[in-house]
């Protein structure tokens, strides 16, 4: 299995929205969160966008003041990842109109589904 | 989705307003509710149904998922919710039914549902590829479909690419299968690949290059999981060669992660070491993951030809690699050295370098694998001692590299006795040099190295003899029960003459055996994640059991022993093995040697390298137990009794006065340049102490034992704090119960610069006696210190920005304890003041950076310039400089009473009273400071 969670955090570090597909309890995702997070919102633009985290591997994309991070395991395409994320975005895009991190914090159930709808079918 | 579910009910809703009887309202709810249960069944089932469920339910599902009347909405959830119950219970699927229904569903036309129904198959093949072989050659129809986008609806079509995902997901479980055996299958998909590898552009939209990019390294992958003709192979290198050179991060990394990947599958060495330079160059790219992936690369590529240009190269990176990768960079470095070394003096030379670059990042491992190597090789040994040797010149080096330095010259030295600067004398003197500036765990080590050359040093010189049993002497009340034991017991048997040979003799030769490193390197890709060449080659290569050892902390920061480490019991029997000293001495007889501590002291590398040696019982006969030579020592069986015996009768003094054991002062003195050890002793009570300080904060515990069998009363002890120190010692038992030890805690907190010491006015009743002494904390200025390392860029304009008095203030101090300048070195990094080598051109001169913590201060930079005279050593000139004129005093004088006084001796000569002069102040030629300051 492929993809491990999905997390949205803005560029002050606050999880937006997550979604984990293992369990890991509440203070063990709050770490990780947090780790990443660091590790992420330091890189600039001209370094590419996958980290080295523990066993995953996390691909990144930022749009504007919003961070969408994937921690995929080893056995998934990054570059397939990354696209997911500029489609989800699209989506994303097309249902709010110019959809901006309020949109998500807003609508947080509507962005779940669209998550969930296409992690389920693309991925 | 949640819009169309909202219409969905709004349908419904105005159908039901349209009804015109009861009847037809109730056909329309009940197809409503059919709607509902068919959607809500696959996505309830998937989600929440437990095990039984489950398999009552898989067959429906099925049967959902294969007929052709549902709509494509319920087949999509059906295959996912199958995925689902798949993967909680894989027993669920009757795979002998269940494979030919897959290889029809691959047939799909719908895409949405071919997506989901691919996603299934992934799983199913990665279970058990064996059953699904009918499905292959679907998926290379599907593959064909879709690179050739024939009847590719537009929605399923991703900026001109035909669904980028299935593709990716197509090929994925293309790779499940081991081989393609049909001729024509295998040239249809061979085709494709061909298409996807020549075919692929960079274009300026990212979006559009990316999806093409994921096609093209799934492709990569699976050209690379088939083997196929050697054409598409050097097709793909070039392709790869082409990546990693590339200024796109992505393609970059990805370039080197698959070409790392590709030297796994097949034998691509001599192709990708065309790319060498490329990726070397990479291991200096700004982004930590490229450097990751290149790290790894050169690991994988490296063999006997280019070993050297490698490690060369990693080494030269170290110095400037950031800390993240530094540990593993020197692991990775060292296991090359060790399989790839064309001779093993060059092994001998990297590791050396290793550790003299980024000592902090060579864990034990390291330095205990060249000690096994250079005991096993005896052509080795003269070169590794005189390497040591020549380390030890060096004006400051890492404490690992005294570990390893004195461990060779203990063992070896006398091979190079002839060589000047090499006697067992200089060897002693140069090694004892480092004694203050280690930390705990390496001095047992230098107290055996100090007891192999007093045995290889026959017939004895006794001014050495006298100067090692000084140190011996010294230790012998060491708060650390290791460093007391060896002390006491090399101290007895070195008094055996001829025996000392047989005893500490040389270390036998180890067992061969598999590298530790490598077990290590398999842990720490634990944490990089990876999938790497080094997983694949330790697994290939290390059939035989790993020797496991343990493991230091992943940052690699010195290892800081917990407070609280020293309990009664180890006191305890540390006085007692002290008792014992002084009993066999007084006797003049040798008979009282307990055979246990013996055992251990007698392999003294035994703990040192205990854990290469502790797996020995899995790897044969035990040829090399320390037993087995024990045995050749006579007489040692008797002693048990009297060692029982003796930890009864300890004091057999009732003297009216009750003496310290030891200089208080010199005690003290110790103890400002370490954390820990012994703050006073007397025949009835032994005050340690452990410290741990951290800013301007620190925490010290005393540790209030009390040697006798019968109990301390009126215990008092009470801090006269200086006002610049805030400390709150917990409260004090007035009674210390007979041999136990009481442990206060004492919190301590620097509010300004101050050379001022707290004193503990300590006092206790015995008997009739009271004891009251006042004793010195050493919780003195250096301790609120943190070594820097400043370079050039920095240094220049800090020293710049400070100009004169009082801010920056120079002073000449004469009547300067003589000692060479690496000394001074040392000296100034155990004060916790940084030295930062070749920021003065001055070869004579020291500048040293550190910060201070205070709260009035906060964290503060300081910096320091020794300049010394070549022609007299008693005389130099100082000048700091820091932001605080308090502070700058502060620590001038206090620098000023280090460099005066002798720590070990007790009370400092009174410093030539000195004013502070300012930097460019005229000064008569008759000062011999002026003259000074005139030659530098």
């Amino acid at each position: 299995m492929g993809i491990r969670f999905i997390l949205m955090v803005n560029k002050q570090g606050q999880t937006r929205l997550a979604q984990y597909y293992e369990y890991l309890t509440l203070e063990e995702r709050r770490t990780l969160e947090g780790e990443i997070v660091r590790k992420c919102l330091a890189r600039n633009e001209q370094q590419c966008s996958f980290v080295e985290h523990r066993t995953y591997k996390i691909v990144y994309r930022r749009y504007a003041s919003l961070f969408f991070l994937v921690g995929v395991d080893n056995e998934e395409n990054e570059l397939a990842i990354l696209e997911f994320i500029h489609l989800l975005v699209e989506t994303m895009d097309r249902h709010f109109g110019n959809v901006c991190e309020l949109d998500i914090m807003f609508h947080l159930e509507k962005a779940h589904f669209m998550l969930e709808e296409m992690f389920n079918k693309a991925l | 989705m949640a819009l169309s579910g909202m219409r969905g009910l709004s349908v419904f809703i105005s159908d039901v307003r349209n009804c015109r009887n009861k009847e037809q309202e109730r056909l329309r709810v009940d197809k409503e509710l059919g709607n509902i249960r068919t959607r809500f069944k696959n996505e309830k089932v998937g989600n929440i149904g437990g095990r039984e469920f489950a398999e009552s339910l898989a067959p429906d599902v099925q049967k959902l998922l294969i007929s052709s009347s549902c709509r494509p909405l319920v087949r999509k959830k059906a295959a996912l919710c199958l995925l689902r119950l798949f993967r909680k219970n894989p027993d669920i699927l009757n795979i002998d039914g269940w494979s030919d229904r897959m290889s029809q569903l691959l047939d799909e036309r719908d895409l949405g549902v071919l997506t989901s129904s691919m996603s299934l198959f992934v799983a199913l093949v990665s279970n058990n590829h064996e059953a699904y072989w009918s499905c292959l050659p679907k998926c290379v129809k599907v593959m064909e479909r879709l690179a050739r986008n024939q009847d590719i609806p537009q929605e399923y079509t991703y900026y001109g690419i035909p669904s980028p995902w299935l593709q990716v997901k197509t090929m994925r479980a293309l790779q499940y299968f081991p081989t393609v055996e049909d001729p024509s299958i295998r040239r249809a998909l061979f085709e494709v690949l061909q298409r996807i590898l020549m075919g692929t552009d960079v274009v300026k939209n990212v979006n559009k290059n990316n999806a093409s990019h994921a096609v093209l390294f799934e492709a990569l992958a699976l050209v690379m999981h088939l083997d196929s003709e050697k054409e598409m192979m050097s097709q793909c290198v070039a392709l790869l060669g082409k990546f990693i050179a590339v200024r796109e991060p992505n393609i970059r990394y990805l370039g080197l992660e698959n070409m790392t990947r590709m030297l796994m599958v097949t034998d691509v060495h001599e192709i990708i070491k065309r790319h060498q330079a490329q990726i070397i160059t990479s291991l200096k790219d700004p982004d930590i993951s490229i450097r990751r992936r290149s790290l790894d690369l050169l690991y994988g590529m490296c063999d006997v030809s280019n070993a050297k240009d490698i490690v060369e190269e990693l080494l030269q990176y170290l110095a400037t690699a950031d800390f993240a990768m530094r540990e593993e960079l020197a692991l990775k470095a060292a296991i090359l050295a060790e399989k790839f070394a064309p001779d093993l003096s060059w092994y001998v030379d990297v590791i050396l370098q290793l550790i003299d670059k980024a000592g902090d990042f060579v864990s034990d491992d390291i330095w205990f694998r060249v000690v096994q190597f250079v005991t096993n090789n005896e052509d080795l040994q003269p070169y590794a001692a005189l390497k040591a040797r020549e380390y030890l010149d060096k004006p400051a080096i890492h404490e690992t590299m005294v570990k390893v330095s004195a461990y060779l010259l203990g063992e070896y030295s006398h091979l190079l006795a002839r060589r000047p600067g090499c006697s067992p004398k200089e060897i002693f003197g140069i090694i004892h040099e480092k004694l203050p500036t280690v930390s705990t765990p390496t001095i047992p080590i230098l107290l055996t190295t100090y007891a192999k050359i007093l045995m290889h040093s026959q017939p004895p010189d006794p001014e050495l003899q006298n100067q090692i049993w000084a140190v011996y002497s010294k230790y012998e009340s060491c708060i650390d029960a290791e460093i007391q034991q060896r002390a006491v017991e090399y101290f007895a048997l070195s008094r055996k003459g001829e025996a000392l040979m047989d005893i500490l003799a040389e270390m036998p030769k180890f067992p061969e055996r598999q590298s530790s490193l490598i077990k290590k390197a398999e842990d720490t890709e634990a944490d990089t994640a990876e999938l790497s060449a080094i997983k694949l080659r330790t697994q290939q290569q290390t059939s035989n059991a790993l020797v496991l050892t343990d493991q230091r902390p992943a940052n690699g920061a010195p290892q800081v022993s917990q407070l609280g480490m020293v309990m009664v019991p180890s006191t305890s029997n540390a006085d007692q093995n002290a008792v014992d000293q002084r009993v066999t001495q007084s006797n003049g007889t040798l008979s009282v040697v307990d055979p246990q501590p013996l055992a251990q002291d007698h392999a003294p590398a035994g703990d040192i390298l205990g854990d290469l040696l502790s797996p020995l019982a899995i790897e044969g006969p035990p040829g090399v137990s320390p037993q087995s030579e024990f045995n050749g020592v006579p007489s040692h069986e008797g002693s048990v009794g009297a060692n029982d015996a003796l930890a009864l009768a300890p004091v057999g003094d009732q003297e009216s006065t009750v003496k310290p054991i030891g200089d208080i002062a010199e005690r003290f003195q110790a103890l400002c340049l370490k954390d820990s050890g012994v703050l006073y002793e007397d025949p009835y009570v032994q005050i340690g102490i452990k410290a741990e300080w951290r800013g301007h904060q620190g925490r010290m515990v005393l540790f209030l034992g009390n040697k006798n069998t019968a109990p301390l009363d009126s215990v008092q002890a009470v801090i006269l704090p200086p006002s610049h120190l805030k400390l709150d010692i917990s409260l004090v038992p007035e009674i210390i119960p007979p041999r136990a030890q009481v442990q206060c805690p004492l919190e301590v907190v620097n509010l300004r610069p101050s050379r001022d010491v707290a004193v503990l006015d300590f006092s206790y009743k015995f008997g009739t006696h009271l004891v009251n002494n006042k004793l010195r904390l050493p919780a003195v200025l250096n301790k609120f210190l943190q070594p820097i390392q400043v370079s050039a860029e920095e240094f220049f304009p800090q020293w710049r920005s400070l100009p004169g008095p009082p801010l920056k203030l120079q002073e000449v101090v004469r009547g300067v304890r003589p000692m060479p300048l690496g000394e001074m070195a040392n000296l100034f990094n155990s004060l916790k003041l940084m030295v930062c080598p070749g920021l003065d051109p001055n070869p004579c001169n020291l500048v040293a950076s550190t910060t201070f913590y205070s709260e009035n201060t906060r964290a503060m930079l300081c910096l320091i310039r020794i300049e010394t005279d070549p022609a007299d050593r008693t005389q130099l000139r100082m000048t700091v400089a820091s932001g605080d004129p308090t502070l700058t005093f502060e620590l001038k004088e206090f620098i000023k009473e280090n460099l005066v006084s002798i720590p070990t001796a007790g009370k400092p000569p009174a410093p030539v009273a000195q004013q502070p002069q300012p930097n460019n102040q005229p000064i008569a030629s008759s000062d011999p400071g002026a003259l000074l300051a005139g030659l530098l």
